[in-house]
């Protein structure tokens, strides 16, 4: 478990965080910038000291004000990996990964350099400098130096920020592999929903540094009080489903979730995986009747939960649909004309579906 | 080599170049703790040990010469300890002028390394932190390299300076041939004899052959470097 309880105060910003990490996995602390998400893991690395609380890592204290624990940022064993790379420009490729290995003080070390180079894809870049690598070949050097100082969790601080579109999906592979390979936990810094959504288990929403909500990644995400951070154009639901069949003659596939079926474009996965599917709520349209003679195939029987006046045109309805809930944005006009109301019993017409274990944007056919 | 210069100008030229590198060996050490102690510390009496460190840049030389033989002469208040616990006279002798030659470029050498220093990326050697190294194994592994080229060339302008001291030299430890009469003393000494023009003429030729050469060694040297560091 990674507990962090921590105060920072500093002109014009105040941060108070408490939570709770889990041991494997990917922690997102999500938010806009300013939220205070860098400063949370670099409270974790040393790098910068709270003015009070508690860090604990594992078990082992990193930090704890009461009792004047401040461990040093060298004998807490993070692995961090900067936005900017922060390679060293004097040393080879090879001399980046071997820095951090060669001074870890285990005798024997469970993360080995082969098994790194290979997992990031780096064998061929050993030789060379770091001026001369791409930006995504830097970051994948740099995620796989502080692989190798045998870290006890690792801090990702925006790792894709600094880069374009083609070398992210470059990248986002390899972060896939790691979480799944490494078994170590690692706390990932994002302002961005889709990496967040692709990437993370564990979310900790973060909003003028107070955390917001914190859960499981399908929960905090379509949770309303997160829209200030998502924004109402990204809000939404992740649907966590699998895939029971494929239709090749339309090339569509069908995703179960616990409140029925979507029809999405083939995807290129076996029947049986599990896959996340997005729907936002502002392409979630509700009829009273079944609606005929439409082009949207995503049709769901659905259940007033909650109706949400905003401020603006908008109202934010919850529905349930099985076991599951979703959000859906209408007008306020059209929740008076419909008299949308909790308990009604309406159709959900979602018109288009994220499958968001493949990077693309796939639209439903309308 | 007779042929090129007469053996006191030999004498003179290779106490000049031995002068100029002991001057520097033993200052680099000193400048780089206090460059690293300007550039990268707070402590009371910041601003006062910043000034006297430029003093002597500021001072003319003579007086420079004239504060060391106050000092650390037979009768200065550390010079006379020197001589009665260590045996050391710096007065008259080589040690002294290497003494002179070290104090008159060492400003020039702390900026040199000052200004290496605060262009290194602090956000590298946080990582290098981050990765299990020390403040110390931090400075060695990681400062010290991507300062180099700063370093190098403070050493050269140390170098230079030392080769072309005269006025804290002269006051210091007089002019001795053989002991403190470094290339600019001999050229002082020959153009107030009957027949030095010469002597002064080829040592002045001397002079303009050993700085070129100090500046085409460093340019490679400083190419080296960079591309050693990947700043090339």
């Amino acid at each position: 478990m990674i507990e962090i309880d921590i105060r920072l105060r500093r002109p014009g910003f105040t941060l108070e965080a408490a939570f709770a990490a889990p041991d494997a996995g990917i922690t997102a602390l999500f938010g806009r910038s300013g939220a205070g998400k860098t400063t949370i893991i670099q409270a974790v690395a040393g790098v910068v000291r709270p003015d009070g609380g508690r860090i604990v890592v594992k078990g082992e204290v990193y930090f704890d004000a009461a009792a004047r624990i401040d461990l040093p940022i060298e004998r807490r064993r993070v692995g961090y990996v900067f936005q900017d790379s922060r390679l060293f420009p004097h040393l080879s490729v090879e001399g980046n990964l071997r820095y951090g290995e060669r001074r870890s003080r285990l005798a024997l070390k469970p993360i080995g350099f082969a098994a790194v180079v290979d997992l990031l894809g780096i064998g061929h870049l050993l030789g060379r400098r770091p001026h001369s690598l791409s930006g995504g070949e830097r970051q994948r050097v740099a995620i796989g130096r502080a692989l190798l100082s045998q870290p006890r969790l690792l801090l990702m601080d925006e790792p894709l920020a600094a880069l374009d579109e083609a070398r992210k999906a470059e990248i986002l592979p390899y972060l896939e592999r790691l979480r799944d390979a490494m078994g170590l936990p690692i706390l990932y810094v994002s302002h961005a929903v889709d990496e967040v959504l692709r990437l993370a288990d564990v979310v900790v929403a973060l909003r003028d540094g107070r955390p917001l909500a914190i859960g499981p990644v399908a929960d905090v995400m379509s949770r309303p009080e997160i829209l200030p951070v998502i924004g109402r154009f990204d809000v939404g639901t992740l649907l966590e489903c699998v895939v029971s069949r494929h239709d090749g003659d339309y090339a569509l596939s069908t995703l179960s979730f616990a409140g029925g079926e979507l029809r999405v474009p083939q995807v290129a996965m076996p029947i049986g995986s599990a896959v996340r599917a997005r729907v936002r709520a502002r392409d979630v349209a509700l009829a009273l009747a079944r609606p005929e003679g439409v082009s949207v195939s995503n049709l769901l029987a659905a259940r007033i939960e909650a109706v949400r006046q905003q401020e603006g045109p908008y109202a934010d309805i919850e529905l349930v649909v099985g076991e599951v809930r979703l959000a859906a944005t209408v007008t306020r006009e059209s929740v008076d004309r419909l008299t949308l109301r909790p308990g009604l019993a309406v159709w959900a017409m979602v018109k288009s579906v994220a499958v968001e274990s493949r990077s693309p944007d796939f639209g439903e056919p309308g | 080599m007779d042929v090129l210069l007469t053996p006191d100008e030999w004498t003179a030229v290779y106490l000049s170049l031995k002068v100029a590198f002991w001057a520097t060996f033993w200052s680099l050490p000193f400048a780089i703790l206090t460059a690293w102690l300007l550039a990268r510390t707070r402590f009371p009496g910041r601003g006062l040990f910043d000034g006297l460190i430029y003093l002597p840049l500021v001072l003319p030389k003579v007086v420079v010469g004239y504060i060391l033989l106050l000092t650390l002469g037979a009768r200065g208040f550390i010079g006379q300890y020197l001589d009665a616990w260590f045996g050391i006279k710096l007065i008259f002798s080589t040690a002294g002028a290497t003494v002179a030659a070290a104090v008159v470029s060492f400003p020039l050498t702390v900026n040199a390394i000052r200004l290496a220093l605060e262009a290194v990326d602090r956000g590298l050697e946080t990582a290098a932190r981050t990765l299990g190294a020390s403040r110390l194994d931090v400075f060695v592994s990681i400062t010290l390299p991507l300062m180099l080229p700063g370093v190098l060339s403070g050493a050269l302008l140390a170098i230079a300076s030392a080769l072309g001291e005269f006025g804290a030299t002269i006051t210091f430890v007089s002019n001795v041939e053989g002991k403190t009469r470094t290339i600019p003393l001999a050229i002082y000494s020959a153009t107030h004899m009957p027949d030095g023009d010469a002597m002064a003429l080829r040592l002045t030729l001397v002079s303009i052959v050993l700085a070129f050469g100090a500046l085409l060694l460093a340019s490679l040297v400083d190419r080296r470097i960079r591309a050693m560091i990947g700043r090339a």
